[in-house]
């Protein structure tokens, strides 16, 4: 018995890394820099009120089309608001329409994606209503939507998560339905867990990773289709300063003025890229390569 | 061979490993392979033999210039092929002397062969890229090679693509690919690990043909005793990344000079079954009648003939005793044990469990009698959910059924000293043990529910032969302390015969054959029986005594017979 003793100990213990170990040891430029980036919109937003010098819609004839100077970094508009202050507040706009997207999506669709990949009769009906509401432009469908309820943040935000909730359910569904063969998951079952058990405690923490991956790409795109839904004018009122509104306000004056669109457009673009980098390294960071032997 | 010569290279030798350290790359850096040596003479097949983690894969994938960039790091050594050392060869050279000099054959061909070329066009390649032949040429040794293996309708397995093929029929077609440039050396990292005993000892059988006729070198890497008595020259033994012991394979079997080869030796299970224990209890817990499982694919246009998974299996099970349950892959006896265990519904017959039927029973009617029927799984690696508590998995069950949480988690501290784990394990992830250690933790939470009835599928495959005895040990154990009975499905007979009252042998869905192990293994009265027996790899050998089993002598089938 002494013997045998010995050979167990030949046994390798494997470790698991730890996530925060391989996030630090991946940290590169791109990632690092996008980070930063969205941090400061961020900051814009939540301290608009305080960092900007106008109030965003405040009207001053005095001023129209006023070239960028100290007073007014990003110049003013035609009706002589200041851009830079409009743009921090627009930062406002996007981000409760990206992360209110994104956590409406998640939340809406965790729970049916789970209930499509554990019954097959659920999943038949529910997945061809999925098909359908993927079928349907999402511009258009936010356009018809908004111009049946009005145009205000909530209808816009209803509008724009819609689309998205299909692309959760699915990718939820793709990871219960692999998990779901787990022979852990069979060993609860047989333990008598009872469904709600199996979905909450066996099912759930697998789809976490990949949601939280899904969760910044569906804010990136609900912060697009928001501006685009804006510049044509079927998107949050006129008088809110939003990216898209500020844009389109501008786009008359573009050869005069390139700045107007300019400067939010470019707020924009930071913004998206910097999501989207993130939720990139947040894939490769959580990707199941680098632990074969656990799921998710 | 003699065991006292120089390590020196000898320009006779195929291949010649002196002296090699392994590291991994990065920082920390630690040692894989600490100072390998070992030889291969021409026409010689050496077996590299050792539990998972010894290093023989990472000696061969070295060998073959084929460590994983960035992750591992040969440190110093050499490795010869045919006096050429791989180490410091270009890669370009490298490429060439991997498909003329040397090749390898892989565990699992599935992943090995490319799934969307022809097996044709897979031999091309390796053909064009490293010889200067016609077009013609090349199809005539495409299908020469391809006969040289024994595959049966060459024309047509040509234009097959690898998912058309067989198991065994794949590892044909990867020793094709691997000798069709007549290397001098093969490398075969496991090759026969997948397949069943039946396709593993034809295709023992060829590579020993085949080496015969073309005088290549075989480097065979194995975990298992019985296949090394069966083919070696000549032994290396590995732990820890180091060789243990070498020598010829008689003397290495009869008077193994290190401890760790003689533990090893001794861990094999013997064929010979055990003793016929004495029935302690005539209550039938489990028994199954004309139990059928029809798989039916779902047609649009017409209804499908299915798949018959299992067919008219009946079987019972007394209290206290095990029943095996063998078969090669696809004889349905993980389909049984799925549908003991109403994982899956039978699609006709009826299951028993301590008299009640439980066929066709609502989730909610059967809840009370899961509690009666736990499983245990092959693979612990995967049984237990990685992201809880080794005491969160094994109070799950006792929870379920309105214990007190602190009440459970007592008890499973209890359970898991009981397994042989320390207490204290109960706050531990399933990540920090090995996998012998976690098989006992998914035993404990079986355990936990305190069933009648253990349905182990396959539980100590997966797990090297050492703590695969520890673990059957344990099993015998808790079955005499707790009465429990065992369904026990294994492919392996070796396992059976030690573990086993009664048998149940089993081939495509049907029960060929059931009786007592003593009777079923010793004196086989179906053809298919006694040709699993014969496949067994190993089986002239008594390992744990050291000795050759006479012809006759105990454990043959003519000695009972």
């Amino acid at each position: 018995m002494a013997d045998k003793a010995t050979l167990a100990s030949a046994e390798p213990v494997i470790r698991r890394r730890f996530l925060p170990q391989i996030a630090v040891s991946r940290l590169r430029f791109a990632p690092t820099l996008a980070a930063i980036c969205l941090a400061l919109i961020v900051v814009a937003a939540v301290f608009a009120p305080l960092i900007a010098p106008y109030d965003p819609i405040a009207m001053n004839p005095m001023e129209r089309l006023a070239p960028a100077s100290w007073a007014h970094p990003f110049g003013t508009d035609p009706y002589g608001r200041d851009v830079f202050s409009r743009t921090l507040y627009g930062a406002q706009i996007s981000l409760i329409v990206g992360l209110g997207a994104a956590f409406v999506a998640v939340l809406v669709g965790l729970p049916l994606g789970l209930l499509a990949g554990f019954f097959r009769w659920i999943d038949a009906v529910l997945m061809r209503i999925m098909d359908g509401l993927m079928a349907i432009p999402s511009i258009l469908l936010a356009i018809a939507i908004v111009s049946l309820a009005g145009s205000s943040l909530w209808t816009v935000l209803v509008a724009i998560t819609i689309p998205e909730i299909p692309r959760v359910v699915r990718l939820v569904r793709s990871v219960v339905l692999s998990a779901r063969e787990e022979p852990y998951v069979e060993a609860a079952i047989a333990v008598g867990s009872s469904l709600f058990k199996i979905m909450w405690r066996h099912l759930t923490p697998n789809t976490i990773a990949p949601l939280i991956v899904q969760g910044t790409y569906v804010c990136a795109s609900a912060i697009l289709t928001e501006a685009i839904l804006s510049f044509l004018g079927a998107g949050i009122g006129t008088e809110t300063p939003s990216w898209g509104n500020i844009m389109s306000e501008g786009r008359l004056y573009f050869q005069l003025k390139p700045g107007l669109v300019f400067w939010p457009g470019l707020f924009l673009s930071l913004c998206i890229l910097s999501i989207n980098i993130l939720g990139d390294t947040a894939r490769d960071v959580m990707d199941p390569r680098l632990g074969k032997g656990r799921a998710g | 061979m003699d065991a006292s010569r120089m390590p020196e290279a000898k320009t006779e030798d195929v291949l010649v490993v002196e002296d090699l350290v392994v590291e991994t790359a990065g920082r920390n850096s630690a040692k894989i392979l600490s100072g390998v040596s070992l030889r291969v003479a021409p026409g010689e097949t050496v077996c590299l033999v050792g539990e998972s983690g010894s290093g023989k894969s990472v000696t061969s994938l070295a060998t073959m210039g084929l460590l994983p960039k960035g992750a591992l790091m040969a440190r110093s050594g050499r490795i010869l092929v045919e006096g050429e050392d791989v180490l410091t060869a270009r890669p370009a050279r490298l490429r060439q002397l991997r498909a003329t000099r040397m090749s390898m054959i892989f565990q699992e061909p599935m992943t090995a062969l490319n799934p969307v070329l022809t097996i044709e066009r897979q031999l091309e390649e390796v053909l064009s890229a490293h010889s200067q032949m016609s077009a013609k040429e090349r199809r005539d040794r495409i299908r020469g090679i391809l006969e040289l293996v024994r595959l049966p309708d060459v024309e047509r397995m040509c234009r097959s693509h690898p998912h058309q093929l067989s198991g065994g029929q794949r590892q044909r077609v990867m020793i094709a690919m691997a000798l069709v440039l007549e290397p001098k050396l093969l490398i075969a990292d496991e090759p026969t690990t997948a397949l069943d005993v039946t396709t593993q000892k034809e295709i023992l059988r060829l590579i020993a043909e085949i080496q015969e006729r073309l005088g290549t070198s075989v480097l065979f890497i194995t975990h298992d005793m019985g296949v090394v008595a069966d083919i070696a020259t000549r032994v290396y033994v590995m732990r820890h990344g180091a060789i243990v012991e070498e020598g010829p394979i008689q003397r290495i079997l009869e008077k193994p000079e290190r401890d760790y080869t003689r533990d090893l030796l001794a861990a094999v299970p013997a064929l010979h079954p055990r003793e016929g224990r004495a029935a302690a209890s005539r209550e039938v817990v489990l028994s199954t009648s004309e139990l059928g499982m029809v798989y039916r694919q779902p047609s649009l246009f017409r209804k499908r003939q299915g798949t018959v998974a299992a067919k008219d299996v009946n079987i019972k099970l007394k209290r206290g005793r095990t029943l095996g349950v063998v078969g090669e892959s696809g004889s349905g006896k993980s389909t049984v044990a799925r549908c003991v265990m109403r994982l899956i519904d039978p699609t006709e017959g009826s299951i028993r469990l301590r008299g009640e039927e439980i066929v066709g029973l609502s989730r909610g009617a059967l809840r009370p009698m899961r509690k009666r029927i736990q499983m245990i799984f092959q693979d612990p690696n995967r049984s237990l959910n990685p992201r809880l508590t080794v005491g969160d998995s094994i109070t799950e069950g006792p929870i379920n059924y309105g214990s007190e949480p602190r009440a459970a988690r007592e008890r499973a501290m209890e359970l898991l000293e009981l397994v042989g784990l320390p207490a204290d394990a109960v706050d531990r992830h399933p990540h920090q043990f090995s996998g012998g250690q976690r098989q006992r933790i998914a035993i404990a939470r079986a355990l936990a529910m305190e069933p009648d009835v253990l349905v182990a599928d396959e539980a100590v495959s997966a797990l090297d032969v050492s703590v695969q005895a520890q673990v059957l040990d344990l099993l015998d154990e808790i079955q005499t302390r707790l009465g429990i009975a065992l369904l026990f499905i294994t492919h392996d007979l070796r396992v059976a015969a030690q573990i086993c009252d009664e048998v149940v042998v089993m081939q495509n869905g049907r029960v060929v054959e059931y009786g007592p192990t003593a009777e079923v293994l010793g004196n086989p009265r179906e053809a298919y029986t006694r040709q699993l027996i014969e496949a067994a790899p190993g089986r002239h050998w008594d390992f744990p005594n050291f000795r050759p089993l006479a012809p006759g002598g105990p454990g043959s089938i003519e000695a009972t017979a």
